[in-house]
């Protein structure tokens, strides 16, 4: 009896929820974001208030440069066994990296399946530096992440999703459509069929990463895509993958695909 | 203050003398409130910085209480009078004690 | 056909959809937790001492912050007091209350005698929607101050 009621309050809650998303007014992109949007495609940065904009618009009032320093302060040490930096290969990361952040994740024919920018950092620590990896949402990896990726910021999105990519990009898109979690929703419902609708008092954005990572306003901190997509999850009451697993980096793919043609806007703000 | 991580100064390297200039800070800190509760329940310990200064070639500009209420990686900005070339000195100050301090100069013309 | 039993304990599932989208209409509209309305007690102490019981004047002071907080952990705040920050006629405090946090002091700004303007600009945690307010005394002992409101919200999910 008692499991029977706690089934129907989970199922009334999802059913508020629904509720509250359909109860809302229209919400239209605030005129002059015309940069930030591509077709269809709309990035987080129009969604967000004035005020987050403003965080995001100034190098100097974006808290993320703090690790951004760090990243290129990290470039051109050198660490490990092989007494490498990643300058003693890729020389000026303003050269070198411009338009890489653009294109992950990538197929890796050695491992045989797709890496995300923060696992191909980590490959060449570990295989080219002699040295260990970074820990998944260490200051030390998110700041070399952030710093590689502005070297593509403005460059439009680019990953691509055919080839020996195909297979894992359908994997991704699954993920992307699949229910989950005690709230029994899937990515899709929240960014594709409400973006731009109210979840009680919060907007859903499409829920683009063409800005990862990013300095989230409730973390206080830079946050990763892989970060992110737990985060997701554990909100909607399902139990996350490990940061870097094969379904993240998949899902990792089949989103920016999703964003392809936006800008990267790393290191952005957002909520 | 995170390890590696210096505090950010943006001011300007000339001015007029006389003139009024913005200065912008930002500094990495958890500013961590005293509110939170680990995942065993307990209470994190209050750890935050709770004053801000800056002086003008030793004179005052400002000096600021910071509470809790204080987002983490604080950002403050606020206004200088130039009356001459000079040196602008920051001080941070923990709970712990600890001082972190900056400097930066500007040449008035 | 046969009633059906309520089990003594259990709710009906049309009080738990109305229980349920009250509450969330609640939670919308950013009604202050239980702690946070209680300590507006201690700001109200705190104002009234910073105003010497009321003597404060609106006016010179402007606070500028969000009408709705995109997220309560990090709220861009601007207060500025209308001054010549002369040595004679300046701005010697500015005081920031937030009447539902747990702990109502913001924060306490002395400006200096190479103070150029008497305008901070500073980033701030809010518990919950409530009112901001910024009080000034000048160097004449006079007090002006400002109060906003800022909505800060639950995110849809809980996040």
């Amino acid at each position: 009896m008692k499991r029977r009621a706690v089934c129907v309050a989970i199922r009334v809650a999802g059913i508020t929820l629904a509720g509250c998303i359909l109860a809302s007014a229209t919400w239209a992109a605030p005129p002059g974001l015309d940069r930030y949007i591509s077709g269809d495609k709309k990035s987080g940065y129009v969604f967000a208030t004035p005020e987050t904009r403003d965080m995001m618009d100034d190098d100097f009032n974006n808290p993320a440069f703090l690790w951004v320093e760090k990243g290129e302060a990290l470039w051109s040490k050198a660490e490990g066994t092989a007494g490498k930096s990643c300058a003693s290969c890729h020389g000026d990361a303003k050269t070198s990296m411009r338009g890489v952040g653009a294109a992950y994740p990538k197929y890796d024919a050695t491992l045989k399946k797709m890496v995300d920018i923060e696992q191909r950092i980590n490959v060449c620590r570990v295989a080219n530096m002699k040295a260990p990896a970074f820990k998944w949402e260490s200051d030390e990896l998110l700041g070399i992440t952030a710093y590689v990726k502005l070297q593509s910021r403005g460059m439009p999105v680019a990953v691509k999703i055919d080839g020996p990519a195909a297979p894992f990009f359908e994997k991704g898109k699954a993920f992307y459509f699949e229910r989950r979690g005690l709230q029994d929703i899937a990515c899709s419902h929240c960014h594709v069929d409400n973006a731009g609708r109210m979840i009680r008092a919060e907007l859903l954005s499409q829920g683009q990463t063409n800005g990862f990572p990013t300095y989230r306003l409730k973390a206080q901190r830079i946050v990763s895509v892989q970060r992110r997509f737990a985060g997701c999850n554990e909100e909607i009451r399902a139990e996350p993958y490990p940061l870097g697993s094969d379904e993240y980096v998949n899902l990792e793919l089949y989103v920016a695909w999703r964003g392809n043609g936006l800008p990267v806007e790393t290191p952005s703000v957002r909520k | 203050m995170e390890v590696d991580m210096k505090p950010r100064i943006k001011a300007p390297a000339t001015a007029a003398a006389g003139e009024v200039v913005e200065i912008k800070t930002l500094i990495s800190h958890p500013m961590e409130s005293g509110q939170r509760k680990d995942i065993a329940g307990k209470i994190v310990p209050r750890k935050i910085i709770n004053k801000f200064t800056c002086t003008y070639n030793g004179r005052d500009v400002i000096s600021i209480r910071l509470e809790p209420a204080i987002s983490a990686n604080p950002y403050i900005a606020f206004y200088l009078k130039v009356m001459e070339s000079g040196t602008l000195e920051f001080t941070w100050l923990d709970d712990d004690g600890s001082a972190y301090k900056a400097q930066h100069t500007i040449a008035a013309s | 056909m046969a009633t059906r039993h309520r089990a003594a304990g259990t709710v009906g599932r049309r009080r738990l959809i109305g229980l349920a989208a009250a509450g969330a209409g609640l939670l919308a509209l950013g009604w202050p937790r239980g702690e946070a309305r209680a300590d507006q007690a201690e700001a109200k102490a705190l104002l009234d001492k910073l105003t010497r019981n009321g003597q404060a004047k609106a006016g010179k002071v402007t606070l500028q912050l969000p009408e709705i907080a995109e997220n309560g952990n990090t709220v861009p705040l601007t207060v500025s007091v209308e001054s010549p920050m002369t040595d004679a006629d300046r701005v010697k405090t500015i005081t920031v209350v937030a009447e539902a946090n747990p702990s109502p002091l913001v924060t306490q700004i002395s400006l200096g005698p190479a103070a150029g303007k008497a305008e901070v600009q500073l980033r701030i945690r809010l518990a919950a929607t409530q009112h901001v307010t910024a009080v000034a005394e000048m160097s004449d002992g006079s007090l002006w101050t400002d109060t906003q409101e800022v909505k800060v919200t639950i995110g849809g999910c809980g996040g």
